[in-house]
């Protein structure tokens, strides 16, 4: 069989691969961009190289002001002790949970459209729980005694509460992150062996090459490589649910009025996966125009993630019916004036009904086809939702601990400019390392697409259309 | 094409995985060994701008702790005496001794002598010695025979777990009031019965102690 080479035309079609792709044809538009000479990395790379770099500059002059001077460059302080840095740690570490719900979930369920989009959505996963998991640290004051988290033998008579949601966290978090990491890692392995088989430097050579582990596509490797595979998205799919359950329960299991509250849990999880979906649009949109991945990042995926995100964004306002519902059939007052404060209360008022703009109105014209597979809409609809997750956590941390039960230790929150700093900061960690990902390593996981290519070609509605043709000119007998 | 990596690196590999495995192996050993025998540098002598002989001057001259340690019943720091205190005496005993050249210069030039901290409790430790004096907790319980060093150094290693000793059992070690100064003070065989009449008696909160707020502020 000629192997077909070369760009294939820009195709938007409806379908979780465009028709006639061939594994040459994957290679060249996914692998041969990243391993091109550093002279000719695209331009678009590096402006937003440059300006996730600058970001990140000014993420390493907070971390060190705070360091250097301590906590009190935040505006959190009593009753507001929870403030943006938990806020900001939930935000990212929701965003996280989309990755592993198209990596892991979707594989077990065998959804095919999940290949196009699971590698750079797992990559997200890995960056955002970076960016989320360092939040925790810089907030207790001490970065640098972090480990003191950890249960381990030490000479202060010590050890973590494990009644603590708390220590929870602690667990659920670096489980997060080290089962991630694995998954993505063993998922790019025969892609690393593709990688080091074509590298033309010395450099790409080592580098793939260490990487790949002596990858040799035989049989048996294979057979173990599917089975672990296997074995890894079976042990994230729980985590799609319990880690964000684990981070609910460090509010829900306390008193404070607009925290305790059995709701938060699947809520807490639904609202993760719609902050996720919401990234994932946010970066495939651009992805696929850079790399020219429409045939591949189709519009079934985009209408996909966007009737998940519209699923899910359901669920999450909902879960803000059932906190008033609550709040009133509580009988309780502090319950009462929480939700009073939180809807009408002068000083927050505002971030409640953003809130409801962005999570509740803003995903309703995703009930039309037309708007999901419009790429521009989407985009604009995710930053809508990305917003809105970011008040949800605002309004549930900030505006419940304004104001609980003693009316005399009432007080305000006001973020500093080095709040504001470490935000805008982790963007720029997030988008360098997302960014140093799309030109090291290949955004879509070519292995698999292959496979997926292969089926479709032999298995897909062209090849049932093709025997037909082939049997009706007599070249194929039933 | 040449061979990059060397036919031997797929062992490479796996020692390196296996010595991981060693090295977090090592670590759970070792980690409880250094947590059991951590000391802090106890018994190690801190030198000093001036040699001062702690048993010359209490046990054999019989000078009290507080001639010094002006405010260890009242603040929470004891007090390192000032060069006047010093003075006090040996502008008439000693009167230049080289031994004592250090304290003559400060007093000369009016410039403190600059001790070297002994007991260097971490920044986010609230310590009041006055607490503990007035609740039955002796010099020597901490501090050891410091009437018989020649030179001075800690007799206990001060960490968290050290301090919990006590703060989670405080009848184990609290003495009455009156014995707080007698350095050769031996607890008595009924220790723990006594410990507790006396933690009921100076109202001391054995629920309040082990908790975080009551040291870290």
């Amino acid at each position: 069989m000629a192997v077909v080479t070369g760009v294939p035309p820009v195709v938007e079609t409806n379908r979780v691969i465009a028709p006639g792709q061939t594994a040459g044809m994957l290679d060249d538009v996914v692998n041969t961009p990243v391993l091109v000479g550093p002279q000719r990395t695209p331009t678009w790379w590096w402006i937003g190289f440059g300006i996730t770099l600058s970001l990140l500059g000014l993420y390493l002059v907070s971390i060190v002001h705070l360091i250097t001077t301590g906590v009190g460059i935040f505006g959190n302080n009593q009753p507001v002790s929870w403030a943006m840095p938990i806020i900001n740690f939930v935000w990212w570490i929701g965003i996280g949970h989309a990755g592993t719900l198209i990596s892991a979930a979707l594989l077990l369920f065998r959804q095919p459209w999940r290949t196009s989009i699971n590698r750079f959505a797992e990559a997200m996963t890995i960056f955002a729980v970076v960016c989320a998991g360092l939040y925790p640290i810089l907030h207790i004051g001490r970065p640098w005694v972090f480990y003191w988290l950890m249960p381990y033998p030490n000479t202060h008579g010590m050890f973590p509460n494990f009644r603590s949601a708390l220590t929870w966290d602690v667990f659920a978090i670096s489980t997060y992150a080290t089962v991630s990491l694995l998954f993505w890692f063993i998922g790019l392995i025969p892609d690393l062996a593709t990688l080091r088989d074509s590298a033309k430097s010395r450099f790409q050579k080592l580098l793939y090459g260490a990487l790949a582990l002596g990858w040799n596509g035989s049989a048996k490797a294979w057979q173990r490589y599917m089975r672990a595979y296997l074995l890894l998205a079976a042990l994230s799919f729980p985590l799609v649910l319990s880690v964000h359950s684990t981070i609910a329960l460090d509010f829900a299991i306390s008193q404070v009025p607009g925290w305790n509250n059995t709701v938060m849990p699947p809520y807490f999880v639904a609202g993760a996966v719609f902050a996720g979906f919401a990234m994932v649009l946010l970066l495939a949109i651009p992805l696929r125009r850079a790399f020219g991945f429409e045939h591949l990042i189709t519009l079934r995926h985009l209408d996909n993630a966007a009737k998940l995100m519209l699923a899910t964004g359901m669920i999450v306002v909902y879960g803000y019916v059932v906190e008033l519902f609550y709040a009133w059939y509580s009988g309780v007052e502090f319950e009462k004036f929480m939700a009073y404060n939180r809807v009408l209360g002068a000083d927050h008022w505002w971030a409640f009904w953003a809130l409801i703009a962005c999570n509740l109105l803003a995903i309703q014209p995703l009930w039309f086809r037309r708007v999901r597979q419009t790429p521009w809409a989407l985009f604009l609809i995710s930053i809508f939702v990305s917003i809105g997750m970011w008040l949800e956590r605002f309004v549930i941390v900030v505006v419940s601990l304004t104001k609980d039960f003693l009316p005399s230790s009432w007080g305000n929150y006001v973020p500093t400019f080095w709040d504001w700093a470490l935000f805008v900061g982790s963007f720029g960690l997030f988008g360098t390392l997302f960014l140093l990902f799309l030109r090291l390593l290949p955004a879509i996981a070519t292995t698999e697409m292959k496979e997926l290519a292969h089926h479709d070609a032999h298995h897909g509605p062209d090849a049932y259309e093709s025997i037909r043709e082939a049997y009706y000119r007599g070249e194929v007998r039933a | 094409m040449p061979q990059i990596f060397p036919p031997n690196a797929n062992a490479f590999v796996r020692w390196a995985l296996i010595g991981g495995g060693l090295f977090v192996g090592l670590l759970a050993v070792a980690l409880p060994i250094y947590a059991r025998t951590v000391n802090n540098a106890v018994g190690v002598p801190v030198a000093q701008p001036v040699d001062f002989p702690h048993n010359l001057h209490t046990a054999q001259l019989g000078i009290d702790c507080r001639f010094c340690h002006t405010s260890v019943e009242v603040a929470a720091s004891a007090n390192v005496p000032a060069t006047e205190t010093c003075m006090g005496c040996h502008s008439q005993i000693r009167v230049g001794d080289p031994m004592l050249a250090g304290v003559a210069a400060s007093w000369d030039s009016g410039l403190p002598l600059e001790w070297n901290r002994v007991h260097d409790m971490a920044d986010y430790v609230y310590f009041d010695h006055s607490a503990h004096i007035n609740n039955g907790v002796g010099c020597s319980t901490c501090h050891g025979r410091v009437d018989q060093m020649t030179e001075i150094w800690k007799e206990e290693p001060l960490t968290m777990g050290w301090c919990l000793e006590c703060h989670r059992a405080p009848e184990r070690f609290v003495r009455p009031r009156s014995e707080v100064f007698n350095m050769a003070y031996v607890p008595p065989a009924d220790q723990l019965t006594l410990g507790a009449e006396l933690v009921a008696t100076y109202h001391i909160d054995s629920d309040a102690l082990p908790q975080c707020s009551t040291c870290h502020r």
